[in-house]
């Protein structure tokens, strides 16, 4: 049987390729941790996979603003590919910096594709948190997750606020359901600081581009597959099934069920 | 030409930084500030339209959505008058944006010369000059790798061009005289001694020449007593005897004693290695950076991390950094200025920035932070101590190395320039009112991401067999990197290959610059090409500078000549061995007589909000200690992640329930008393962590780290002499061996006549192998019902103790370790965790039972009903403050279901372990005291708010 591809980005700074890897290949997907470098020198390389992660990390450093550098490569340099792959109705994944870089180089939300629509900017308290929050599935629009849970996972950033250009772009990402994640409290309510761990509008913690395949999200899912990883197993018991391998898995089964 | 482009937040949002900004200018006490706004400034040389400026911008500088820019002009702000002030890196102070921007115009096809970054603060409101002045060099520059200007428009700033004239230089040594001796040494700032001195002198004589300048560096960075530790491994006259290397004789003894057949490497490579699982092997060093922090906090706390990691990346063939560890010690955060000698830097202000420091490093280098301490002191203001550690997995059979003849030098990562000029030789001297000015060359400014760069290729090098040995470029830089790894061979360099980031540097600075993000390889020549490919595919460069040759000389060339050329038997043969006398006179400190009181809340609650003992959650969170996925007992625990942990275990095989425990003890106001019975408590904390977590003793390696004042005062080193042998003593007892450690002294400041030494610092860190993660224990109480423990015994042992403390005592009764029980107790307990009784576990230690107790319950969020009555006691009277507060060693408090308890009764038979009481349903704390009335009645809210507001910054 074929197996479900996943190519895992990397470049200066990338440092949550690992754990991504580990993740994918609990849900039986090939991995591959590629430099960009690879990309540029031979551009098809991108064809031979099904999924492509950006996955945490401080891609160059996180200078200027983070994701930035990298979005530009892909903006620039990449773009053609990119919207191939897009086109053969294949999946990315931007977690914490892969999501400030994908909103950065405008492959989300990509309402209309040419402005830059939204960012994510600087936490309300000014400086790097690295906590778990309470998300609550507010759409069934991408391929990843399914709406109504509740999901538990880390987030560790510095700037993690979600923004939109302006109240129009923000309605017409509530009017497509493209908002997947939003913090809640532990009741599912929305809540604030801490709960809301950056001050983002709405309590945005992830969304998806209008196809449902492109999904970004600050919290990483990644850091939750081994019932272990939990911060409160010790008090609440070791959970059968932890909340980010659901991402990969979902992935990994859109794969195989549309493109395999 | 030069494009001036200015990137600031829209006016209509807020500016976060901004507000932080303020509300430190009025914490300085200048209420005429009313607003403040940062704007980036970019200087771009090159030739650009209006269209590629504008593109810039937009596509690269600015965030548009959040941001605004402008060039060649400047922003306006409403409301009169605005004051700029402008800071800007000192040239040839590195900057990663700078290269980082360099990098984004070039992906817009588009090109510049050179970029200059700069900060410009517009801040609204009435202020007077020297106000000004005052918020420039408080909050916003560090002037001594910053430049300010006030009030400007902005000052334009060229691009240094500096060229070098290759001159050979040589000093006049042969025939001069002592004073002529000394005082080249301090003019060059050698800090070499007289007699070193001397025996440059005679070797010299004996080669009929006069030195040459990067002849006398070389030797000086060699024999300092950062590279060297020759106080500690010379000879020390102590009380009659004579100790031939106090390190071997004590410390390093232990560890042979012990035998240890887990130990695979130890005091031998960067790090100590240990046995992890059947392929792999685990290796731990702490380091110190003390001397760059208290000038430039942030750059020095994150170099020191930065070179820790090196340690881990050099160990072996190279390890997988891991986990970090990060220990400081600073002032009082609330220190009133006018306590603060001239030439220093704000306690928190340092505080901050070492955070910053450490955060920025750590968390772009993708290494969990998970466990550390921090330690208060009014002592370290002028001197504070950071201690960084790295933790690194590496394969078993990886962990050999050995250059060959032949083999060619190689230098990996970043490139080099005029910064950490004479690092080792100025972290080995003391600190003055001044050294900020002396020793601006000596600050580092760091980039994590090319250490990132180079270490994810390294491993990738290692296991592709493309060299024979690695090492760190730390202290010293080439000259002790290159000199070390040549010590049995000889090596020749071209230093005119290494690549710098600017030019002007001369021969000599380039062999000792300590620039970071360095390594050096030994290369054989057939893979040499190879492995420069390899580093270059993902951007990082790889130079061959040089030959291991065979001859044991050490060659130096620049452009061709030959400047330096010295015999590798007499650089590291080295200097006369040094001699010091060491003298113990115990200290007489007022022994308190405090009155008994019917109610202690208060004093708990003081307690629970000194420096030492409050939450540090602010800085905890902003270290990722969760990045790898291996984080599997956090340093954060409880209902609301937010009780302090004990030692954090992580596992570094993703999907493997074998993991490491890691833990620090440390405890400078015991060594007021005794340095000896410090070392003792402080070996007994890290490994009490360990235990407290589900750990137990069967494999637990042990680092010591010295931070001391000058040990030319036989009386310092008295001290010093003390916490070896307890540490020789502790190691035996306990079975735990030590297998690396570092010594960091000198550690005083001085200002006009007066000098402030340092508190004898150790910090010893435990490391343990877990077996199975899934039966580690947190620290937080658990559920209703559960009955509370305690585990070992309580003695009077008040001396040090933060009871006397808040009460203005030291006192004399330290806590010793009482090796009748202390193994016992902690044995019994690793059994019982390991039989899966132990619901939770805290250790007791600053602060004693009453601060354990209560940090468990309200991190648990509950309640706890417990009476000092059955507390094991040994000692005269009992009192009720003695058994909350007293600080005596290997004790724990313990949670234990109630179905559990005979099993766990049976574990304890023999050994000291007293009912407390039990969990409560509701969040009411009460101890009850002797006589059956309640000594502490508390809400756990109160407490806990206590405990968390000093640091909710």
């Amino acid at each position: 049987m074929p197996k479900v591809k996943a190519l895992i980005l990397r470049t200066a700074g990338t440092n949550c390729d690992w754990e991504t890897e580990h993740a994918l290949r609990k849900v039986r997907a090939e991995t591959q941790r590629i430099h960009i470098n690879r990309i540029l020198e031979k551009k098809d390389l991108l064809h031979q996979y099904h999924i492509l992660v950006l996955p945490g990390g401080f891609t160059y450093g996180d200078d200027i603003a983070a994701g930035k550098i990298l979005a530009n490569l892909l903006r620039f340099h990449l773009e053609g590919e990119i919207r191939h792959f897009l086109q053969e109705g294949k999946l990315i994944l931007g977690i914490c910096n892969g999501f400030q870089t994908l909103v950065k180089s405008r492959l989300l939300p990509a309402l209309d594709g040419n402005a830059q629509e939204a960012t994510l900017t600087f936490n309300d308290s000014n400086r790097f948190e690295a906590r778990w929050v309470y998300l609550k599935v507010c759409s069934s629009k991408s391929v990843y997750i399914q709406e109504g849970q509740i999901l538990y996972l880390p987030v560790a950033h510095a700037e993690g606020k979600f923004l939109t250009r302006d109240e129009g772009v923000l309605q017409r990402l509530r009017d497509a359901s493209q908002i997947v994640f939003k913090y809640v409290n532990p009741e599912g309510e929305d809540a604030e600081y801490p709960y809301n761990p950056n001050g983002s509008i709405e309590n945005i913690a992830g969304i998806c581009d209008p196809t449902g395949r492109i999904l970004g999200m600050m919290p990483h899912p990644e850091r939750y597959v081994e019932p272990f990883q939990h911060p409160r197993w010790q008090r609440e018991g070791l959970a059968k099934q932890p909340h980010g391998i659901l991402i990969f898995r979902n992935a990994v089964d859109y794969v195989k069920k549309n493109l395999l | 030409m030069l494009t001036r482009i200015e990137v600031f937040q829209k006016r209509h949002l807020p500016d976060h930084q901004g507000e932080q900004i303020l509300s430190e200018i009025q914490s300085l006490g200048i209420p005429g500030a009313k607003e403040v706004r940062v704007v980036e400034v970019y200087l771009l040389e090159g030739t650009l339209s209006r269209q590629d400026t504008e593109r810039i911008c937009g596509e690269l500088l600015a965030d548009t959505v959040v941001q605004d820019y402008s060039f060649n002009s400047h922003p306006s702000l409403k409301g009169t008058p605005v004051h700029a002030i402008e800071v800007v890196r000192k040239p040839g102070v590195m900057d990663p944006v700078e290269y980082t921007t360099l990098k984004g115009i070039k992906d817009l096809g588009l090109r510049v010369d050179w970029v200059k970054r700069a900060r410009r603060y517009l801040i609204t409101g009435k202020l007077t000059r020297d106000e000004l002045t005052t918020i420039a060099n408080k909050i916003l520059a560090n002037t001594t790798i910053e430049d300010v200007f006030i009030g400007s428009d902005g000052v334009s700033y060229r691009r240094p061009s500096v060229g070098y004239t290759f001159q050979k230089t040589s000093v006049p040594l042969l025939k001069a005289d002592n004073s002529r001796l000394s005082e080249i040494s301090s003019q060059r700032q050698l800090y070499l001694t007289l007699e070193e001195m001397q025996a440059i002198q005679s070797y010299f004589r004996s080669l009929e020449r006069e030195p040459t300048d990067i002849e006398l560096e070389t030797l000086a960075q060699t024999w300092s007593e950062h590279c060297m530790h020759k106080t500690l491994k010379g000879l020390i006259e102590y009380h009659g005897e004579v100790i031939d290397n106090l390190l071997d004789s004590t410390i390093m003894k232990a560890t042979r004693e012990l035998n240890r057949s887990w130990c695979v490497s130890v005091f031998r490579d960067n790090a100590g290695i240990i046995r992890f699982d059947r392929n792999y092997n685990i290796c731990f060093k702490v380091e110190t950076h003390n001397h760059p922090s208290a000038i430039e906090p942030y750059g020095g706390a994150s170099t020191g991390l930065g070179g820790v990691i090196r340690d881990i990346l050099g160990c072996g063939l190279g390890a997988r950094p891991i986990l970090g560890t990060d220990v400081f010690c600073f002032g009082p955060p609330d220190l009133p200025y006018s306590r603060l000698p001239k030439g220093t830097l704000h306690p928190r202000r340092i505080f901050k920035s070492v955070a910053q420091g450490v955060r920025d490093y750590g968390n772009r280098m993708g290494i969990p932070t998970a466990n550390g301490a921090i330690f208060f002191d009014e002592r370290y203001v002028g001197n504070p101590l950071v201690f960084c550690g790295n933790v690194g997995l590496i394969p078993r059979n990886r962990c050999d190395k050995e250059a060959e003849a032949g083999d060619l030098v190689l230098l990996l990562g970043g490139r080099t320039g005029r910064d950490g000029i004479h690092g080792a030789t100025f972290s080995s001297a003391e600190l003055t009112g001044e050294s900020e000015v002396l020793s601006s060359g000596a600050v580092q400014i760091g980039n994590p991401i090319t250490e990132k760069k180079m270490t994810d290729l390294l491993l990738e090098a290692r296991d592709k067999d493309l060299f024979h040995s690695i090492t760190d470029c730390g202290a010293g830089g080439l000259s002790s990197a290159v000199g070390e790894m040549g010590k049995e061979l000889g090596a020749e360099v071209d230093l005119d290959k290494v690549p710098l980031k600017y030019s002007g540097l001369s021969y000599w600075e380039i062999w000792v610059s300590e620039a970071q993000e360095r390594m050096v390889l030994a290369v054989p020549p057939q893979k040499a090409d190879e492995l420069v490919k390899l580093f270059n595919s993902e951007d990082v460069e790889a130079t061959i500078i040089g030959r291991f040759t065979g001859d044991k000389r050490l060659r130096l060339r620049y452009q061709g000549n030959l400047v330096g050329e010295l015999d590798m038997s007499f650089l590291h043969g080295g200097p006369p061995p040094l001699v010091r006398k060491a003298r113990w006179t115990p200290p007489e400190h007022p022994e308190p007589e405090l009155p008994e009181k019917g109610d202690y809340t208060e004093e708990l609650k003081r307690i629970l909000s000194s420096w030492n003992v409050c939450s540090k959650e602010w800085v905890i969170r902003q270290y990722d200690h969760e990045v790898q996925g291996s984080c599997v007992l956090k340093p954060l625990q409880g209902v609301n992640n937010d009780g302090p942990g004990d030692a954090c275990v992580v596992t570094p095989l993703l999907g493997s329930k074998r993991g490491i425990a890691v833990s620090c003890g440390m405890n400078p106001k015991y060594g007021d008393i005794d340095p000896y019975h410090m070392a003792a408590s402080a070996i007994d904390e890290a490994l009490r962590q360990i235990i407290a977590v589900g750990g137990n003793l069967r494999q637990v390696a042990l680092l010591d780290n010295f931070c001391w004042g000058n040990t030319q005062l036989p009386d310092r080193l008295g001290g010093l002499v003390r916490a070896a042998l307890a540490c020789y003593h502790m190691a035996l007892y306990f079975g735990t061996p030590f297998i690396s450690g570092k010594d960091s002294l000198n550690n005083e400041f001085s200002l006009g006549d007066k000098t402030v030494c340092i508190p004898p610092t150790l910090l010893i860190s435990a490391l343990s192998v877990v077996e199975d993660v899934t039966r580690t224990v947190s620290m937080d109480a658990k559920e209703p019902g559960n009955l509370i423990y305690i585990l070992g015994l309580t003695k009077p042992e008040l001396g040090g103790s933060h009871y006397y403390h808040i009460h203005g005592y030291i006192g004399n009764n330290v806590p010793r370790v009482d090796t009748r029980w202390a193994k016992k107790t902690m044995e019994a307990l690793s059994k019982a965790s390991g039989k899966g009784l132990v619901r939770a576990c805290h250790d007791c230690s600053e602060g004693g039972l009453a601060v354990a107790a209560a940090e468990m319950a309200f991190s648990g969020g509950l309640g706890m009903e417990l009476s000092l009555k059955d507390v094991p006691y040994e000692g005269d009277t009992e009192r009720d403050d003695v058994l909350l507060f007293s600080e005596s060693n290997s004790r724990f408090v313990v949670e234990v279901r109630p179905q559990d308890t005979g099993a766990f009764k049976k574990i304890f038979k023999g050994t000291p372990c007293g009912l407390l009481g039990k969990v409560r349903k509701d969040t009411t704390f009460v101890i009850k005291g002797l006589h059956g009335k309640p000594v502490v009645h508390e809400d756990i809210r109160w407490l806990k708010e206590a405990w968390q507001a000093p640091l909710r910054w």
